[in-house]
């Protein structure tokens, strides 16, 4: 039972990460083209995020550290198993981190032009190589007896794992010009709003897809139900940008995010690493979690906590929640 | 090379680099607090200016120790997947925790510092700065005694079925002996590293006669900050020690080149000699002192290296349970003497800054800027004796590092992602250094006018001026 609750809390962390890191990145991706070559646009699109990347990119480390405390063997598995993936994020994200922090307080303009290279990089790598990983990991790798995973790099550029990819891409930044239209106003969000509108066929269409693909390849009724509201949430969203109500766009596309990701947690279940050709070697909820006690002391820990966390990073985004605008009405 | 040297090496370099940035991250922002406090308090606004100026060379610093922050979390799973299944029911807790309470509070409340100047009321916003310190602090604590169980595993069973090591008492783990003292030395060391810089940077300005109340005024602060953290590691260091002596013998031996147990050991202060024969050439001592710094008393009885080899030998097996020892012996000195000659260096300070003067004349001033990179030596220092220290030890005593690695991934792959952090962490660190040190030699501003920090929001800014 509380491994379950566990499995249920992993799934939650991630699709945290998934929602609020989702539109850091859409917004990074876009930089170039929704603030255009104008210095007070791009800062107006950056400013956007500014204040709230760093706490957002946090659910990434509590969800790797979740994994380690309650489930060891799938974070050792996953982790070693998707080396050289988790080296490629671990650069980007570096690269974004450097790039956000370093770009106001670059002196010259070559140096904020290379932070505008790593912004863009450090958003759209990490949004299309999640997609990859995830999908890989509701896919099955190749595994030994004892969980060694044996597929290599190149084993996880599989269509199903590309197709993984280029929706979170597509999702991520169509989430993050939703954002940034919600977040400024004037010239900045009429592009903001031209660029959810030529991305969201491509995103229904590819979430779409994936949701068939994943249903096909698992099976079950509920990866079909979760996806099939998935799918709702979006087409909610596109409607929402039609009527201009920004916030229930908003809404879509984070409701549509947070129920691709749970459908791929639903579609795992029982299993947290399933083995690809050899079931038998497959890791499983019970076999991979920590024992009682430690499951039962970061509950705990969790019930205590989280409600401050979500307290206190809700707050920050009102701190915030003033439009920011570009050139045209900044003077 | 085999596997596990190049995995080592990988977790050598990021965590070493990692912690170059950590310590200041820790110290400088407690400093900005105060600083900001002072102005809150006294009203000066001398102290405000310092405050911003101080607060942005912090950001530069803080954004680094981040973003090499997330390959910590990563790489036990990425390079050292069986010492991860190995530990992780009693080491991933206080990790999990570290994310949950410490993480979350230090990015979202300094994003509320940086971008809340004009938007959050005077107090709140001074309340920010010391949140997210305090997060720095809490995560130092979590993963200290994460660390701290490495080198002194307690509250815990090994599991019949798994062989893998299991929680019984997280109360226990927080609270090991080992913690109890690393963790107020790491502190006391991070608050030294702060206030060193401050020192350092200051003395700059005032060699040149730059704005010299304003430099001045930080630089007393940075001087009485390095004299008590100085204080504060020393003595947190002399507990460390014994602890170290009772539970890592062979540590401590390694620590001191003491091959053969003495009654009343001396503290060697140069040694030289034939690590195959077990024996020093030379060695230059101040008598009986180890054995007060490891017992508490001057005769007390310190263990030597092949006693304890043979003693090892005959718990664990056959093996080689001797740290390399040119490493532990010169990295223990290394710490221990730049800690002296830092608190040396601030006492002198002190006294010369007394009556309204400069903390010294042209050539001490120079001397205190090259001392702000003292403290960085004594830091690495430290990490590098105490982790190879426990060699052949990955958890002292359970599990040998050796048997900690991936079995999954080729060493190739190791190498790759090890010449790419390499790549990465140099050009970052020069770009992060240069930065530092161009918005370092800036005139500290006087406050602009279109900064209004009452309080009261300001309606249609788009931009903060902190940053972007």
């Amino acid at each position: 039972m509380l491994e379950e609750f566990w499995f249920a809390l992993v799934g939650v962390l991630w699709v945290g990460f998934f929602v609020l890191e989702g539109f850091d990145f859409g917004v990074a991706a876009l930089l170039p083209v929704v603030g255009r070559n104008d210095e007070t646009d791009r800062r107006a699109v950056l400013g956007t995020i500014g204040p709230v990347w760093d706490a957002n990119e946090v659910w990434l480390l509590t969800a790797g550290g979740a994994m380690f405390a309650a489930f060891p063997e799938w974070y050792a598995s996953l982790f070693s198993g998707m080396y050289l993936a988790l080296f490629l994020v671990l650069f980007s994200l570096i690269i974004r981190g450097v790039s956000l922090e370093y770009r106001g307080k670059a002196t010259t303009a070559a140096g904020r032009a290379w932070c505008d290279r790593g912004i863009v990089i450090g958003g759209a790598l990490p949004a299309l190589l999640f997609g990859v990983a995830f999908a890989n990991m509701v896919r099955g790798l190749k595994m030994t007896p004892d969980h060694t995973v044996t597929t290599g790099f190149l084993g996880l550029l599989n269509p199903f794992g590309l197709l993984g990819g280029v929706t979170t891409l597509l999702l991520c930044t169509l989430h993050g010009a939703v954002f940034l239209t919600l977040k400024t106003s004037g010239e900045v969000r009429d592009r903001a709003r031209r660029v959810t509108r030529s991305l969201a066929p491509p995103t229904v269409a590819a979430f779409a897809v994936l949701a068939i693909w994943t249903v096909v390849l698992r099976g079950g009724i509920a990866v079909a139900a979760v996806s099939a509201v998935g799918l709702v949430a979006l087409v909610f969203a596109v409607l929402s940008w039609f009527a201009e109500r920004d916030g229930w766009a908003f809404t879509g596309t984070a409701g549509a995010i947070a129920l691709l990701v749970t459908s791929w947690f639903v579609a795992l279940y029982p299993y947290v690493l399933p083995a690809l050709g050899t079931p038998e070697n497959s890791l499983t909820v019970s076999d991979a979690a920590s024992g009682h006690y430690t499951l039962t002391v970061m509950t705990c820990v969790a019930v205590l906590f989280t409600p401050v966390v979500l307290g206190y990073q809700a707050w920050s985004y009102w701190v915030f929640r003033r439009r920011l605008v570009g050139s045209d009405e900044a003077g | 090379m085999s596997h596990d040297t190049i995995a080592r090496w990988q977790f050598a370099i990021t965590t070493v680099y990692h912690f170059l940035f950590v310590p200041l991250t820790i110290g400088l922002s407690l400093l900005v607090a105060g600083m900001q406090t002072a102005w809150n308090r006294t009203g000066s606004v001398e102290w405000l200016r310092l405050t911003r100026f101080w607060g942005k060379l912090m950001l530069i610093n803080f954004a680094m120790g981040v973003v090499t922050g997330i390959v910590q979390e990563f790489q036990f799973g990425m390079n050292w997947s069986d010492y991860s299944r190995f530990v992780g029911d009693v080491f991933g807790a206080p990790l999990a925790m570290e994310a949950l309470i410490a993480f979350f509070l230090e990015s979202t409340f300094l994003g509320l510092w940086i971008f809340g100047w004009d938007r959050l009321p005077k107090r709140v916003h001074l309340a920010t700065i010391w949140l997210a310190s305090l997060g720095t602090v809490i995560s130092a604590y979590f993963i200290l005694a994460a660390n701290s169980w490495m080198q002194h595993p307690v509250g815990y069973r090994i599991n019949p079925r798994t062989g893998h090591a299991q929680l019984t008492s997280i109360w226990k783990v927080l609270t090991n002996p080992t913690q109890m003292v690393t963790f107020p030395h790491v502190l006391m060391a991070s608050l030294l590293t702060g206030g060193a810089v401050v020192v350092g940077l200051s003395c700059w300005h005032l060699r040149r006669g730059h704005q010299v109340e304003l430099h001045r005024r930080a630089v007393h602060l940075g001087l009485v900050v390095c004299a008590v953290a100085s204080v504060g590691v020393m003595l947190s260091g002399h507990f460390q020690g014994q602890v170290m002596t009772r539970q890592q013998p062979m540590k401590m031996a390694s620590a001191e080149a003491l091959w053969d147990t003495e009654d009343g050991a001396g503290l060697s202060l140069f040694a030289y000699g034939d690590v195959s024969h077990g024996d020093n050439k030379i060695d230059i001592k101040i008598p009986h002192l180890m054995a007060f710094m490891a017992t508490n008393s001057f005769s007390g009885k310190v263990q030597g290296v092949n006693d304890l080899q043979a003693a090892e030998v005959a718990r664990y097996g056959p093996g080689d349970y001797t740290p390399v020892m040119g490493v532990t012996f010169w990295n223990f000195r290394i710490m221990m003497g730049l800690g002296a000659v830092y608190f040396g260096l601030s006492l002198l300070g002190l006294a010369r800054m007394r009556g309204g003067h400069l903390p010294g004349g042209r050539f001490l001033l120079l001397a205190f800027m090259w001392a702000a990179a003292l403290p960085y030596a004594a830091n690495t220092a430290g990490w590098i004796f105490t982790e190879m220290g426990r060699q052949p030890w990955v958890v002292f005593g359970l599990l040998r590092t050796s048997s900690a690695v991936s079995p999954g991934v080729s060493t190739a792959a190791v190498i790759a992602t090890l010449a790419g952090f390499t790549v990465i962490y140099g050009a970052l660190a020069t770009v992060a250094l240069r930065l530092f040190l161009r918005h370092g030699r800036h005139e500290i501003p006087a406050l602009s006018p279109n900064v209004t920090i009452s309080g009261e929001p300001r309606v249609g800014v788009a931009l903060p001026s902190l940053a972007y």
